[in-house]
């Protein structure tokens, strides 16, 4: 899978809020088949450089690649029309709603005249989640305040998967989980990128990081200080880039 | 939102699926003791009610006051329906009173004979739902898009069509209905075998529906569930469209504004669980950011929803003004707006959006204008009347606040 070329390339994304500049040529990539991890301490710039990609906020400079080929993302639409998907960390999902309607919200399957085929959704909903061994959700057809954090995690991804997606960013995962649910949520991110999906995930949890991580992408003061081979470093060298940063000598992107 | 983070154990468990009947029931009371009520306090309540004035009033249990009270009920459930929308988005519309008056004002005045703008009746009826639309999405907007909180926008609303409607009636003070067709909505009776058929086709309707889902279902490969889930809903509102043209039929008939208000109790009820629209109300009351960034245009929603209100309102202003044969001064005054209100809520609807069904209206209006049917009945005064609809519009949101927190401590 390493040798294939890139399906997500940024390069020299420059995004300034102000006088504040929060991304400086920064370069990062992701293939298909792989987890990429996104680390950095707070204010490196791992938010904004999502928002930059998932159409949220506007570059002010680089370039960014789908495919190999150029795109301009200019809102979550276009984000989602290439089939990115960002997982946020506060999963936006609608308490009052079931598991179907929520993994459909926004696109629904329905006739002409705007009547919804529920057959069909709730038919794809439990294939997705079976897909992606989530097993633990009893019924589709329960409202997701019923359902534990880990589940709750496990809907908003299988969201982002049911749209033919090509990429998916996750954005701390597994803050606010407990051992057990996390457990499930690496699973699942794993199996995502088992499925071919070039999978992003953002974590301050270097052990979860190791854990399901290929390769390991680390900001600081938005720049980017290097890439890791997951397999080639250790979680020392990673602390020492996210606290001091070092030359890019691992750079491989 | 607070859901509590569960157990677990409560991850590993592979729970039965609720096939048999037993399961069922058990499933229906786990629910309702984890504070999930449903409709159950309405239904005993409203039996409550029912033998407490048969015993107190010969006249009470009688076809006559059936067919006196449907046209009674048909205003506040009417508009009762705009308030579950409301409520849904977690939204207040307080202007519904006199905007309704406002509205049967304009439809007095288009019909009015001799005035210039004598139109025909149904000239006159589109008029005022228009109004009521406009209004409605002009109130919307300020909330849509401005932000300006709903309580405010319509409370100004409020006093600015009670104004109006003074203005308008000023000079004569009343205006008299003269158009047999918009008379007609509050006062016209079926002829007993329309009343059987429209029972009919409840029936066949309700057969049709679950038939058609029965097999959309198979096709998809789907579980169908228990056989007694898909039958007792058919059994249960069959029964009752029977029932209730059984009794209309032994009085005048079946009430055309009964046949109205259940007409549009189903649309709404369609429209809010059958439609993409009705959907988004839904996600929008349960969290609007969510809404949002699945790409639904909250803004286009809010205003919908209060168009929805205005025309609800102005439906509401219409039955009024057909009921009375006339629109006067205290057109959309007095305690119709909490009236509507107050049976959104003791119907079942959260006043924090997002919970409720349309059928609400209908469950709420029936308990509060049955009490104040029965109350007038007995010959109580109006004191008793408003101090008893308090007591059961507090009892109502202290349900809906209580369950709430029962809800979220079971992490529903």
């Amino acid at each position: 899978m390493a040798t294939t070329s890139p399906t997500l390339e940024l390069s020299g994304i420059t995004k300034a809020f102000g006088s504040v500049q929060a991304l400086a040529d920064v370069d990062f990539a992701v293939r298909s088949g792989e987890v990429m991890a996104l680390v950095g301490d707070n204010g490196a710039g791992k938010s904004t450089l999502i928002k930059c990609v998932a159409g949220i906020y506007p570059i002010d400079a680089g370039e960014i690649r789908f495919d190999g080929r150029e795109v301009h993302i200019h809102g979550p639409k276009d984000a989602a029309q290439l089939g990115i998907e960002v997982v946020y960390q506060d999963l936006a999902l609608c308490d009052n709603l079931d598991v179907v309607q929520n993994m459909f919200l926004g696109r629904e399957v329905r006739t002409p005249l705007f009547r919804l085929k529920e057959a069909p959704m709730e038919q794809r909903t439990a294939e997705t989640l079976d897909s992606l061994s989530v097993t633990t959700i009893q019924s589709v057809r329960q409202p997701v305040a019923s359902l534990s954090g880990g589940q709750r995690q496990s809907v908003a991804v299988a969201r982002a998967v049911l749209w033919n997606s090509r990429v998916v960013i996750l954005d701390e995962p597994t803050a606010a989980l407990g051992v057990a649910q996390t457990r499930q949520v690496l699973e699942l991110v794993k199996r995502l990128a088992e499925q071919g999906l070039a999978v992003v995930i953002i974590s301050h949890n270097l052990n979860d990081v190791f854990e399901v991580a290929d390769r390991i992408s680390v900001l600081r003061l938005g720049r980017n200080v290097g890439v890791f081979e997951r397999a080639q470093t250790t979680q020392q060298d990673v602390v020492a880039a996210i606290t001091f940063g070092i030359p890019e000598r691992e750079s491989a992107a | 939102m607070s859901t509590s983070a569960p157990s677990a154990p409560a991850e590993l468990r592979r729970p039965e699926t609720p096939e048999s009947l037993g399961a069922l029931v058990r499933q229906r009371w786990e629910a309702l003791k984890a504070g999930d009520v449903g409709s159950l306090p309405v239904l005993v309540f409203m039996v409550g009610i029912v033998v407490f004035f048969t015993l107190k009033v010969n006249v009470f249990f009688t076809a006559v006051n059936f067919d006196n009270l449907l046209p009674q009920m048909a205003q506040v459930t009417v508009m009762a329906i705009g308030v579950v929308f409301v409520l849904l988005i977690g939204e207040i519309d307080l202007s519904i009173g006199y905007l309704s008056g406002l509205c049967s004002v304009v439809l007095a005045e288009l019909q009015l004979p001799g005035s210039g703008h004598d139109y025909p009746w149904w000239v006159a009826i589109l008029g005022a739902l228009a109004v009521g639309a406009l209004i409605g999405g002009v109130q919307g907007s300020f909330v849509a898009f401005l932000g300006v909180p709903s309580f405010v926008v319509t409370l100004a609303g409020l006093l600015a069509w009670q104004g109006v409607i003074i203005q308008a009636l000023g000079t004569q003070g009343v205006i008299t209905v003269y158009d047999r067709q918009i008379n007609d909505i509050s006062n016209y009776f079926f002829p007993d075998w329309f009343g059987w058929a429209l029972a009919g086709a409840v029936t066949a309707g309700l057969v049709g529906i679950t038939i058609g889902r029965i097999v959309s279902r198979r096709r998809a490969g789907l579980r169908l569930g228990n056989p007694a889930a898909l039958l007792l809903p058919v059994l249960l509102w069959s029964g009752a469209a029977w029932l209730g043209v059984a009794i209309a039929n032994r009085d005048r008939g079946v009430p055309f504004a009964g046949v109205l208000m259940v007409a549009l109790l189903l649309f709404w009820t369609y429209v809010a669980q059958r439609t993409t629209f009705g959907r988004h109300v839904y996600a929008v009351g349960g969290n609007a950011e969510a809404a949002r960034r699945a790409g639904i245009n909250v803004a286009f929603i809010r205003v919908v929803v209060f168009m929805i209100s205005g025309v609800m309102a102005a439906v509401g202003g219409i039955v009024a003004a057909s009921f009375l044969q006339s629109v006067d001064l205290t057109a959309g005054s007095g305690t119709i707006l909490l009236d509507a209100i107050a049976a959104a809520v003791i119907g079942g609807t959260s006043l924090f959006g997002g919970r409720g069904f349309v059928k609400a209206a209908l469950l709420g209006a029936m308990i509060t204008q049955t009490i104040q049917n029965g109350i007038d009945l007995v010959g109580y005064s109006d004191a008793v009347k408003d101090v008893v609809t308090a007591v059961i519009l507090l009892a109502a949101v202290t349900l809906d606040s209580v369950s709430r927190r029962r809800l979220a401590r079971s992490g529903r």
